[in-house]
């Protein structure tokens, strides 16, 4: 590994916000944020620090693999798959819930399985394992809210950011099962061979953390 | 004649360990590569989340490709008052993680009996000079699982809180501790955020012993850092804690430089001892030399030192020539014709010498 610090950012918003912090400490790199640019990673030798954007849930694999020393991730993927990392950062930023939601109305009976429909298997089991409830879970990767509409689920397991998807589809949240933000994390090797480079990075964002 | 030349990174590195733990009168403990599967029914979490690949005998009795080479170890020790039995092992271990099986090539070593402090310094120091062997720079953390759960029972961490902490002990998350403890979390903060240079962070751990559990940790683990001296690498780490249930005591793992995890895992596992009707105590280590692999063996560009094309040679002829070629440890591959794909150093052609 060499000493330059490999910072992950999730595509989207929410990774452009957490590198104009960086930028603003004078630990940007030109043509990050080009949006006709079709570079893949962009390094800056003088601040020793190089950054790539990935697909958002993918984050926490390149930093648990160590390609990349630090990364910016949802807490629902930290939860769901949990990577072997620290965890050294809430951001504060990228905030929704995580959230048990189902049809106006819907009455739940405890005397027969239920069916979840989710994206986050992981986070449903462990939280109807903590209730002891008998669950049937259904795997879909988008459109969960169609699950319970055509009833292929009585409920769905899943992120709420305003509700207003699940409004116009008739649907409400029944519970919230945790709160869900951006967390900074980092590679566990990382942080012992590389632990100046990983720091100021981490100081940057913590000195300018009610900014972001 | 097997020689540095002639074995990848991966033997030599088996051969180098298995040196070192011999100079300290350990003897290898070599085993078959399955167990009845009751050996671990009664200890599942001995292997956290990682599941057991099952068969059934012709007797139709369960069994496991071995997941773990300890509690064998443990199953056949003898219990002898007033020595330690000392062994050491390479194996391959079989596991199921994320719904894929997985082959790792082990090797460690357990330490079981009477374990005294310089048993324990013996111990860490064979780890600590493992890793040294691998050539790279290294970080080995060690903690206490003492001084952890004496913080949090200063702290009143009831046992439904216990569980939820100790995966955010695990990750280093301060602010989640922070939000489940309240007020409660500034003595496990403290402890989380300690000076990792031993010389600076036994004294910050002195500061924060106020219980006789905590001091009484904290003590052995000032004695043994006293007695292992300096050793570059060694740092202390409190989020090294806890995810076992059978470790009671010093608890250790170690990175090496340009592997993203950690290789080698280990610490004290008395309560495993008497879960499994032994008396005593034990101490061991692990080392993932699968996850080394890639570094140990570097990478060839060539397929061959040399291509030997033959054409329509003799065998006897050909096979007197690739003992010539090889004859100073050079890779040799001798084909009938060019081949198509392949990189060579270079090309010796039979008929036309």
């Amino acid at each position: 590994m060499s000493d330059t610090i490999n910072v992950a950012l999730p595509k989207g918003r929410l990774g452009e916000r957490v590198y104009r912090i960086f930028e603003e400490s004078g630990l940007g790199c030109p043509g990050v944020t080009d949006p006709s640019t079709r570079r893949l990673i962009f390094e800056n030798p003088g601040a020793g620090v190089c950054y790539f954007w990935v697909k958002p849930s993918d984050v926490a694999i390149y930093v648990e693999r160590g390609a990349a020393d630090i990364g910016v991730a949802g807490k629902d993927i930290l939860l769901e798959y949990s990577p072997e990392v620290y965890e050294l950062m809430d951001l504060r930023i990228g905030k929704c819930r995580m959230c048990v939601a189902a049809k106006k109305g819907y009455h739940d009976s405890t005397a027969r399985t239920l069916r979840v429909a989710t994206k986050f298997p992981a986070i449903a089991t462990d939280y109807y394992r903590s209730l002891s409830r008998s669950i049937d879970i259904i795997k879909l990767n988008g459109s969960i809210e169609l699950a319970p509409i055509l009833g292929l689920s009585d409920v769905i397991v899943d992120i709420v950011e305003t509700g207003s998807t699940l409004r116009e589809n008739d649907l409400e949240v029944i519970t919230t099962i945790t709160d869900i933000s951006a967390r900074l994390i980092a590679n566990k090797a990382s942080t012992k061979f590389k632990a100046d480079g990983i720091s100021r990075l981490v100081l940057a964002l913590k000195d300018r953390k009610g900014s972001i | 004649m097997l020689t540095a030349d002639t074995l990848n990174g991966g033997d030599l590195a088996i051969l180098s360990l298995g040196e070192l733990y011999k100079s300290r009168g350990y003897k290898r403990f070599k085993m078959s590569r399955f167990e009845e599967y009751d050996l671990y029914a009664q200890s599942k979490d001995f292997l956290a989340k990682e599941g057991i690949v099952t068969f059934t005998d012709p007797s139709g009795e369960l069994m496991a490709l071995k997941p773990d080479v300890t509690m064998s170890i443990i199953k056949n020790s003898k219990e002898l008052d007033g020595v330690c039995e000392k062994l050491y092992y390479n194996e391959n271990v079989y596991r199921i993680r994320s719904g894929r099986l997985l082959e790792i090539t082990q090797a460690g070593l357990e330490c079981m009996g009477d374990i005294d402090l310089y048993s324990s310094c013996e111990v860490i120091s064979l780890a600590l000079k493992s890793l040294e062997r691998f050539g790279k720079r290294f970080a080995f953390d060690l903690s206490h699982t003492g001084i952890v759960f004496a913080v949090l029972n200063e702290s009143s961490v009831s046992e439904q809180e216990r569980s939820l902490l100790l995966p955010l002990i695990a990750s280093k998350n301060l602010h989640e501790i922070s939000s489940l403890l309240g007020g409660r979390a500034k003595k496990l903060e403290r402890l989380l955020s300690i000076d990792p240079r031993p010389g600076i962070g036994l004294c910050e751990l002195r500061e924060l012993s106020d219980s006789p559990e905590l001091y009484a940790a904290a003590g052995e683990l000032s004695d043994i850092c006293g007695a292992l001296g300096e050793f570059e690498g060694l740092r202390l780490d409190f989020s090294v804690a806890s995810e076992l249930s059978y470790y009671n005591g010093v608890v250790f793992q170690g990175f090496v430089d340009g592997v993203p995890e950690k290789v080698l895992t280990g610490g004290r596992y008395d309560l495993l001892m008497r879960r499994m009707g032994k008396k005593g105590g034990a101490l061991g280590f692990a080392i993932n030399l699968s996850l080394l692999e890639r570094m140990l063996d570097g990478d060839s560009p060539l397929d061959a030192d040399i291509l030997l094309v033959y054409g329509d040679s003799p065998a006897e002829r050909v096979m007197a020539k690739v003992n010539e070629l090889s004859g100073d440890g050079s890779r040799v591959m001798a084909a009938s014709v060019m081949p198509k794909k392949g990189s060579f150093g270079r090309v010796v052609l039979l008929e036309g010498e």
